[in-house]
C-alpha cells in the first residue's frame, strides 16, 4: 500500500499543490498572484522531477487500477512541463489584459492533475474521472475572460459539446462493462481478444468510446468545436488545451485503444480501418480548412485537427513503434504549438486583437528575433527536418507503413504539402509583406513568456538534433 | 577534408549571425572568405581523392539515431566528389555576384547563401538516406527566403510554388525511403537507412513493387531537375528570383536532380530503370524540343535562359538513362558545363540589367559598340551553351549524344536524333539573344552611353571563362575523376541486364573495395560492442 502511494505520487502531488495553492491564495491578503504563480510552478516542477524519478518501474498499483512506470511518467513530465510553460507565459498576457487572478494558475494545476490521472488510468472509472477533472478545468479556463464575449462563447460552446461527448464516452463505458463484466483494462483486453467475433454490445461500446475520444483529440468529424473554442479562449489557454489536452486524450487513447481494439481479427481490422479513415479525413479536412483562415489562432486550431490525424497513425499501427512514435510526436508538438500560441499572445495587445495574418506583416523588420522564432515554429509544424516534428512524422509514417497502411502515409504526405501553404502563409506575411493591419502595429511585450519561448526553441532543437534522447525514453519501441 | 568542406559553410552561416547588421563590408568579405575557404577544402578533397578507386572514400560513419540505424554517414565516390567540388567552386562566384546586386538585408542574405551551400554539399556527401533527406529538405528554407525576400514582383507566388512543388516530390519520396527501410527490415531483420546496405538490398525488391518505389523517387528528382512535365516552377522561379537566385537555381540546384537520378534511380532500382528508361528518355526528348521552342518565343532574357535549361536538362536525363558510361559521364560534366555557362551568362546579364534596369530584350541592342570587352565575355558564355567545339559545352553534348546513340538499353537511334536537334535550336535562340543585345543599333539613346565593364566585373567573369575554355580543351582533369565510378556502375547495370560487360575490371575493383569496407565496418562494430 505504501509502495502504491509512492509509485503514484505524481497524481497526489499535483492535486495537493493545486488545492494548497488555492487555499494559501485565499489566505493571503493581497498580491496573491505573486505568491501563487511561483508556488504553482514550483509544485509542477516537483511533479516533473518526481515523475522522472519513478522512471522504469513499470507495473500497476491499487489493485491494477493505476498504471505506473515509463508510460505514465513520460506523460506526467509532458503535462507538468506544458503547465509550467503556459503559466510562465500567462503572467504577462493576463497582466496586459488586466485580468490576472490566482485562480488561473490553480485551474491550470487542476487540469494537469486531471491529465496525469488520465495517463495513469488502467481502469475505465479512473480515466473518466481524469477526463472530467481536465475538461471542467478547461471549460472554466476557456471562459476565464468573463468580460469578453468571445471567451464566454468559447467556454459555453466547449462545455455543451464536451458534455455531449462525455455522454458518448460514459455510455460506451457502460456498454463495455456490460459486455465484458469488468472495467479494468487488463480484463477487458483479455475478454476482447478472447472471442474471434465481438458481440454487438461490445462493438457498440467500442464505437461510442472511439467517438468520445475522437472528440477530445479534435479529430474529424468531431472537430467542429476546436476552431471556435481555440479562437475565443485566452491565447495561453488555447496553447494549453491544444497541446496538454490533446496529449492527455492520446495518452488515454493509447491505453484504452489497446484494450478495446482487438489486435487482428475481422473486427479489429474493421476498427483500424475506421480509425484510418478518420485519420486521413482529419489530415485533409484540417489542413484544407486551415488554408482558408486569415486568423492565426483559427489557423493553428485547424492545423491541430490535422495534427490529430497524423497522431492517430500511431494508434492505428498498434505497434510499439507506433506508440513510441506518437509519444515523441506529442512531445515535439507540445513545444512547437505552445511556442506558436504563446508568441501570438505576446503580440496580442488587446483581447482578440492583432491576430490576423495582416497584423503580422513586416514583423521581420519590427521584431526580427520574434519573427525568426515564429518562422522556426512554422517550419517545424510543416515537418521540415531537422526540427522535432519531422522525426515524429518519420516514426509515425514508418509505423503506418509497417502496419500495411501505406496509403495512409501517402495521404499524410500529401496533407503535409497542403499544410505548407498556410504555415508558409504566415512566414510570407512576416517576411515578404509590409504591415497591412488596421492601426499602428502592436509592440511585442514578451516579458516572462520569453522564458517559455526559449524553452520551446531549445526543445525543438534538442528533439530535432538528438531525437534519440527522447526515443530512448519512450521505450525504444522502434 | 570532406567534413571540413561540409562544415565550413555551416559555421560561417552561424558566425555571420553574430556580425553586426550595419557592418556591410565586413559581412560581404567574411561571407566571401568563408566560401573561399570551403572552396579550398573542396579543392583539397578533390585533389586527395583517389580516382582509380570506384568505391566510396573519405567515409565518416557516426551513430546518430540507432533505433532507425540512421547515422551521420558521409563519403564520396567519383561521381559525387565531382558534384561536390563543383558546388564549392560555384558558390564564391554566386556570393560575389550577390555582393553587387543585393542591397538590403545583407546579413540574412549571406547567412542563407552559406546555409544553402551547406545543404547542397550535404546532399552530395550523404551516404545515408535519412541524412540525405534532411539535407534535401534543408535547402528549401534558404531557397524560399532567397526568392521571397529579394525577388521581383511575383516573388511571393514564385517562392510558394517552388516550395510546394519541391515538397510534394520530397514527401512522396519520404514514403518511398521509409518503405525501403522497412523492406530492409523484412529481409535482414534491421530497419536501416544506410545506403551501402540499401544498395545491396534494393535491387532485390520484386519488380511489381520496385516500380512504385522507383516512381516515388523519380517524381521527387524529376521535379528537382526539373523534367517535363513537372518543370513549370522553373521559368517562374528563374524570372522572379534575384539574379543570384537565378544563378543558384541554374548553376547548382538542378545538379541535385541529375545526381539523384543516378544515385537513387540507377543504383537502387536497376530493374525498374531498364523498364522505364525509354519513358524517361522520351520525356527528356519532349523536354528538349519543347524547352527549345518555348525559349525561341520568349522576350525576357531570364525566361529564355530558363527554357534553355529545361531543354538542356532533357538531354542530360537522356544521357543518364542511356545507362552507358559515356552518357552518364556526359550528364555529369554537362551539369557543370551548363552551370558554368549559365553563371557566365547571368553575370553578364546582371551587369547589363544593372546598366539598363530591365531584363526585356527590347531594351537592349548595340552593346558591342560601347562595351567591347563585355561583348567578348558574353559571346564566350553563349557559344559554350551553343556547343561550339573548343568550349566546354561541346564535350558534354558530344558524350551525351554518343551515349544515347550507343546505348544497349535504349537500343534506338531516335532519342539521339531528337537530342541532336538541341544543338540546332540552341543556336537559334542564343544567337538571337546575342544579336539583340550586342549587335545592331541602339534601341534608345541611353544605350549609347553605357560604360564598359569594370576590373571587378572582369575579375568575376575571368575564372568562369577560364574554366569554360579549360574543359573545352582538356576535360580529363574533371572527367577522369568520375570515370571509374561510372564504369563500375554501368558495369553492374550491364551485368544485371545482359550478363556481360566490358567494364568487368571496374566492377571487380568496386566489389573488392566494398567488401573491404564491409569487413572494416563489422570489425569496428565488434570493437565498439566489446
Amino acid at each position: 500500500m505504501m509502495l502504491d502511494v509512492y509509485y503514484t505520487l505524481p497524481i497526489a502531488l499535483s492535486s495537493f499543490f493545486g488545492i494548497s495553492a488555492m487555499v494559501l491564495g485565499a489566505l493571503l491578503p493581497r498580491n496573491r498572484s505573486n505568491f501563487v504563480l511561483p508556488y504553482s510552478v514550483g509544485g509542477l516542477g516537483i511533479v516533473f522531477l518526481w515523475a522522472a524519478l519513478l522512471w522504469g518501474r513499470n507495473g500497476t498499483a491499487f489493485n491494477g487500477m493505476v498504471l505506473t512506470g515509463m508510460f505514465p511518467s513520460f506523460f506526467d513530465m509532458l503535462f507538468s512541463a506544458a503547465g509550467i510553460l503556459v503559466m510562465l507565459a500567462a503572467r504577462p498576457y493576463l497582466q496586459r489584459m488586466n485580468w490576472e487572478f490566482d485562480e488561473f494558475y490553480v485551474l491550470v494545476q487542476f487540469a494537469v492533475s486531471g491529465m496525469i490521472l488520465m495517463a495513469h488510468a488502467n481502469h475505465l472509472l479512473i480515466v473518466f474521472i481524469g477526463i472530467e477533472i481536465m475538461s471542467i478545468s478547461f471549460y472554466v479556463l476557456a471562459a476565464y475572460m468573463r468580460n469578453q464575449i468571445l471567451s464566454v462563447e468559447s467556454g459555453f460552446k466547449y462545455f455543451l459539446l464536451g458534455a455531449f461527448s462525455t455522454g458518448f464516452l460514459l455510455y460506451g463505458m457502460a456498454l463495455i462493462y456490460g459486455a465484458t463484466g469488468s472495467m479494468e483494462y487488463t480484463s477487458i483486453r483479455a475478454a476482447v481478444s478472447y472471442g474471434s467475433k465481438m458481440p454487438m454490445l461490445l462493438l457498440a461500446g467500442t464505437g461510442l468510446i472511439i467517438v468520445g475520444l475522437c472528440f477530445k483529440v479534435a479529430a474529424f468529424p468531431f472537430h467542429v468545436w476546436a476552431p471556435d473554442v481555440y479562437q475565443g479562449a485566452p491565447t495561453v489557454v488555447s496553447a494549453f488545451m491544444s497541446t496538454g489536452g490533446k496529449a492527455a486524450a492520446f495518452a488515454a487513447f493509447i491505453q484504452l485503444g489497446s484494450a478495446i481494439i482487438p489486435n487482428g481479427g475481422p473486427d479489429g481490422a474493421k476498427m483500424t480501418m475506421l480509425l484510418a479513415c478518420i485519420s486521413a479525413a482529419s489530415m485533409l479536412v484540417g489542413n484544407i480548412s486551415a488554408c482558408a483562415q486569415r486568423n492565426v489562432k483559427r489557423m493553428l486550431a485547424y492545423s491541430s485537427v490535422a495534427q490529430a490525424g497524423y497522431m492517430l497513425m500511431g494508434i492505428i499501427s498498434g505497434s510499439g513503434r507506433g506508440t513510441s512514435g506518437l509519444m515523441f510526436y506529442l512531445a515535439a508538438y507540445m513545444f512547437t504549438q505552445i511556442g506558436a500560441f504563446v508568441l501570438a499572445s505576446t503580440l496580442e495587445s488587446e483581447y482578440g486583437k492583432n491576430l490576423e495574418f495582416a497584423d503580422y506583416g513586416g514583423l521581420a523588420k519590427r521584431h526580427p528575433l520574434l519573427a525568426g522564432v515564429m518562422a522556426l515554429f512554422m517550419f517545424t509544424l510543416v515537418g521540415l527536418p531537422p526540427f522535432a516534428v519531422f522525426f515524429g512524422k518519420y516514426y509515425l509514417f514508418t509505423a503506418a507503413i509497417e502496419a500495411g497502411f501505406t496509403w495512409l502515409a501517402i495521404v499524410g504526405a500529401i496533407a503535409s504539402v497542403i499544410s505548407a501553404y498556410f504555415y508558409l502563409g504566415l512566414i510570407v506575411a512576416m517576411y515578404f509583406r509590409p504591415y497591412e493591419g488596421a492601426d499602428t502595429p502592436s509592440v511585442a511585450q514578451p516579458g516572462m513568456s520569453g522564458v517559455t519561448l526559449t524553452i520551446a526553441v531549445l526543445g525543438i532543437l534538442l528533439l530535432g538534433f538528438l531525437p534519440n534522447v527522447v526515443m530512448r525514453l519512450t521505450g525504444s519501441g522502434m | 577534408m570532406l567534413l571540413a568542406t561540409l562544415i565550413t559553410p555551416l559555421v560561417g552561416a552561424l558566425a555571420l549571425l553574430l556580425v553586426s547588421r550595419d557592418a556591410k563590408k565586413a559581412l560581404q568579405i567574411s561571407a566571401f572568405a568563408v566560401s573561399l575557404v570551403a572552396f579550398a577544402f573542396g579543392l583539397a578533397t578533390f585533389l586527395s581523392f583517389d580516382y582509380t578507386n570506384p568505391a566510396l572514400q573519405m567515409i565518416t560513419n557516426q551513430r546518430w539515431i540507432p533505433s532507425l540505424d540512421a547515422g551521420f554517414r558521409v563519403g564520396v565516390d567519383g561521381m559525387s566528389v565531382l558534384f561536390f567540388f563543383l558546388t564549392t567552386l560555384t558558390m564564391p562566384v554566386a556570393i560575389l555576384l550577390g555582393s553587387t546586386t543585393i542591397k538590403e538585408q545583407e546579413k540574412e542574405f549571406y547567412s542563407l547563401m552559406l546555409l544553402l551551400e551547406f545543404g547542397i554539399l550535404g546532399i552530395f556527401a550523404a551516404t545515408d538516406t535519412f541524412l540525405f533527406y534532411v539535407f534535401f529538405e534543408l535547402i528549401l528554407i534558404p531557397m524560399y527566403f532567397l526568392i521571397g525576400v529579394w525577388g521581383g514582383a511575383g516573388r511571393i507566388h514564385a517562392a510558394l510554388k517552388f516550395f510546394i512543388y519541391t515538397m510534394f516530390g520530397s514527401m512522396i519520396m519520404l514514403v518511398g525511403l521509409i518503405w525501403l527501410g522497412l523492406y530492409a527490415q523484412e529481409t535482414t531483420g534491421h530497419f536501416t537507412t544506410n545506403m551501402a546496405l540499401l544498395r545491396e538490398i534494393a535491387p532485390t525488391i520484386p519488380f511489381d513493387t520496385q516500380k512504385w518505389i522507383f516512381a516515388a523517387f523519380m517524381l521527387a528528382f524529376c521535379i528537382k531537375v526539373p523534367l517535363f512535365p513537372v518543370h513549370t516552377w522553373l521559368p517562374e522561379v528563374q524570372s522572379e528570383s534575384p539574379v543570384v537566385g537565378t544563378v543558384v537555381v541554374g548553376a547548382v540546384l538542378f545538379k541535385i536532380g541529375i545526381y539523384g537520378l543516378i544515385r537513387f534511380g540507377l543504383e537502387l532500382f536497376p530493374a525498374a530503370s531498364f523498364e522505364y528508361a525509354k519513358v524517361m528518355c522520351a520525356l527528356g526528348a519532349i523536354a528538349v524540343v519543347y524547352g527549345a521552342m518555348a525559349a525561341i518565343v520568349q522576350t525576357d532574357i531570364r525566361r529564355i535562359a530558363s527554357f534553355a535549361l529545361v531543354s538542356s536538362l532533357g538531354t542530360m536525363v537522356m544521357g543518364v538513362f542511356s545507362m552507358t558510361a559515356e552518357g552518364i559521364q556526359g550528364a555529369i560534366i554537362q551539369t557543370f558545363n551548363h552551370g558554368l555557362s549559365v553563371t557566365g551568362l547571368f553575370l553578364c546579364l546582371g551587369m547589363m540589367t544593372d546598366r539598363r534596369g530591365s531584363t526585356s530584350l527590347e531594351d537592349f541592342g548595340g552593346a558591342a559598340k560601347v562595351m567591347p570587352v563585355f561583348a567578348v565575355f558574353f559571346a564566350i558564355s553563349l557559344f559554350s551553351l551553343v556547343g561550339l567545339p573548343g568550349l566546354n559545352g561541346f564535350i558534354g553534348e558530344y558524350l551525351l549524344l554518343l551515349g544515347t546513340f550507343r546505348s544497349p538499353f535504349l537500343n534506338s537511334w531516335a532519342f539521339a536524333i531528337v537530342g541532336a536537334t538541341t544543338g540546332m535550336f540552341v543556336a537559334i535562340y542564343m544567337l538571337r539573344l546575342y544579336q539583340k543585345t550586342c549587335l545592331g543599333e541602339h534601341s534608345s539613346p541611353d544605350a549609347a552611353s553605357l560604360t564598359d565593364i569594370s576590373a571587378r566585373e572582369i575579375a568575376m567573369l575571368l575564372p568562369v571563362t577560364i574554366l569554360i575554355v579549360w574543359i573545352g580543351i582538356y576535360p580529363s582533369t574533371f572527367m577522369r575523376v568520375s570515370e571509374e565510378s561510372t564504369r563500375a556502375l554501368v558495369g553492374k547495370l550491364e551485368l544485371a541486364k545482359f550478363g556481360k560487360t566490358s567494364y568487368a575490371a571496374s566492377v571487380n575493383k568496386l566489389r573488392q573495395a566494398e567488401a573491404e569496407q564491409a569487413t572494416a565496418r563489422s570489425e569496428a562494430h565488434k570493437a565498439a560492442g566489446h
